[in-house]
């Protein structure tokens, strides 16, 4: 991608600048952390479901870049309030939009976040819009803890 | 060794071209390639050799009869010759070939471990070290139950030498410290260091990865016990490096890794070891990359060291002051001598994120902690980017990169 204005538009860097749901969560029953190694993007993601199976809150703490940190903000506004398995089918979609498996013009319920579309086409950011995901992924899955140099097939596509 | 009248003469601009790879564009932009502290890049007349290698002599060293064995022993060895000439080693056998600087450290902490450390013992480093310099130790040291301690930092990266009398214990056995600090730049004054340490008998290893492609290296005059580099950042290839160690250590160092070659009579009853410095090349060696190394050194040494020296100092000044004149950009290692790498960060922005957008631009530079997470943890920064410079840089590089970082600062509204 040349233009870096497409990559980083205003809503991205608008998360940036003030993380949406930013910091430790009270009564959290899955946390879990994601690390790229390679950049030293750390972040840990905070969730508590209830007994209906409803992601009632999220949190994130953590450092990184612009990328990963807009979408964690982004993710944490869009998970709250779903049910679980409505929340693994969002970060499905988001997984698929970045390694370019999704037909953004077909049926999917990503919103807003088509913003982060043109990631998909810088192969070296791809970790970082994933890593909070997968995060979520791996918290809502019990897994403490992810890397994205782990062997896990969410980064095959790369 | 004396340069050639020749290339004494050439301009810079002369030189750049020897380099066919700054020649393309990256992302619709000439490539201003500010990464030679990852990797240097590789003149024609290196490229040259290599193909000259694999075209004409190319088979297994050290083994055979035929006549192309033995030429590619002779063009191996020969570059043995110019590594000791270019580190000014009393002898060949202390020149071993290794995978690079990884290796070479390794090589020294395992081997010189397990004869010298002992549970108790206590291993010295700096605060600058290259994780190649960090978790070998750590590995032996957890293996012996010695310990590791560390030499601390001011806020420039300049290495505090105030205490080193006491961190030097009794029960400290090897000191390891870089030359140059590839996250920061800095200088070390290593000559300080071998003198205090050898004044209690022990000896040092520097890491010289940074320091040998950019500065004239001498190992006797240094007084250095170990001294290792890898081929890739003398504008070599990459899979080789050198380790240089003082005999009488090495000498009492048994192999680290064991094979072909580094044996001199092998029964089921037992083993008998080469001598140096063939004890410590188990194997085949990478001999195409040990071949193209040595056009590398001839390359430099034609140019002269004073003169690459002080061109990378021309190029560091004007980068440092350019960067520095930008508001919001903050220099990261400000030591009194430094070689040339700057590292910086951006207020507001994250350095992958400056790393993207340069790069976007054809400007090729490192973001991140530079294999280096206890410096940047000492500094309180989570990464920083990282400018490195070479003689093969113009003030173009310099513009390119000024202007990169106005466009970064535009884009994130800082
Ligand atoms: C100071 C320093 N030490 C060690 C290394 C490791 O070198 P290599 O990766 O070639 O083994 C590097 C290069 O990354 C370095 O800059």
């Amino acid at each position: 991608m040349s233009d870096m204005r497409a990559l980083y538009q205003e809503v991205i860097l608008d998360h940036n600048r003030k993380p949406r749901n930013f910091g430790p969560l009270e009564g959290a029953n899955r946390v879990a952390q994601g690390t790229n190694p390679l950049c030293g993007d750390n972040y840990t993601i905070y969730a508590r479901v209830n007994d209906d199976n409803i992601v009632e809150a999220v949190s994130f703490e953590g450092s990184g870049c612009a990328i990963s940190k807009a979408a964690a903000s982004m993710m944490t506004t869009r998970i709250k309030g779903k049910k679980v398995e409505s929340a693994e089918q969002l970060i499905e979609e988001f997984r698929a939009m970045l390694t370019g498996e999704l037909d953004l013009q077909g049926d999917h319920s990503l919103g807003h976040l088509t913003v982060f579309e043109g990631v998909a086409q810088l192969p070296q950011r791809v970790k970082c819009a994933v890593l909070p995901w997968h995060a979520m992924h791996a918290a809502l899955e019990g897994d403490d803890e992810t890397s994205t140099e782990g062997d896990s097939d969410i980064w095959s596509k790369e | 060794m004396s340069a050639q009248p020749t290339a004494l003469n050439r301009s810079w601009e002369e030189v750049r071209a020897d380099f066919p790879i700054l020649a393309q564009s990256i992302n619709g932009h000439p490539l201003a390639y500010l990464d030679t502290a990852a990797s240097a890049q590789m003149p024609q007349q290196v490229i040259d050799r290599l193909v000259w290698y694999h075209s004409t002599l190319h088979s297994n060293v050290h083994r055979g009869v035929h006549t192309l064995s033995q030429r590619a022993t002779q063009a191996f060895e020969d570059v043995r010759l110019k590594v000791q000439q270019l580190l000014n080693a009393p002898s060949l056998k202390e020149c071993i070939f290794t995978g690079g600087t990884t290796d070479a450290i390794n090589l020294v902490a395992h081997s010189f471990g397990k004869a010298f450390l002992k549970q108790g013992d206590r291993v010295l480093l700096s605060a600058l070290e290259h994780h190649a310099n960090i978790v070998p130790w750590q590995r032996i040291c957890e293996e012996v139950g010695a310990f590791i301690d560390v030499i601390p930092i001011n806020d420039r990266g300049e290495l505090l030498l105030d205490d080193l009398d006491e961190l030097l214990t009794d029960r400290t056995r090897i000191v390891g410290v870089n030359h140059v600090s590839n996250a920061l730049g800095t200088v070390n004054p290593i000559e300080e260091i071998i003198a205090r340490a050898h004044a209690r008998d022990i000896p040092v290893l520097i890491d010289g990865a940074q320091a040998v492609a950019h500065m004239q290296v001498d190992v006797q005059a240094l007084d250095a016990d170990f001294y290792a580099f890898s081929s890739h950042k003398l504008c070599g290839p990459t899979g080789i490096g050198v380790l240089y160690g003082k005999e009488r250590w090495l000498e009492k160092m048994p192999p680290y890794r064991s094979g072909g070659d580094m044996i001199l009579n092998v029964s089921w009853e037992g083993t008998t070891y080469n001598g140096l410095p063939h004890k410590f090349e188990a194997g085949t060696p990478s001999i195409a990359a040990g071949v193209g190394m040595g056009a590398a050194i001839d390359y430099l040494q034609e140019l002269g060291f004073e003169r690459i020296a002080a061109r990378e100092a021309e190029l560091l000044a004007k980068a440092t002051e350019r960067l520095g004149a930008i508001p919001g950009v903050r220099l990261i290692g400000t030591a009194e001598h430094k070689a040339s790498v700057l590292s910086f960060d951006i207020e507001g922005v994250h350095p992958h994120d400056i790393g993207s957008i340069l790069d976007s631009e054809g400007v090729a530079i490192r973001a991140g902690h530079h294999c280096a997470q206890p410096v940047m943890t000492r500094l309180g920064v989570p990464a920083t980017a990282r400018a490195s410079f070479a003689f093969y840089n113009d003030d173009q590089d310099i513009d390119r990169l000024v202007a990169g970082i106005h466009s970064v600062k535009e884009i994130f509204g800082v």
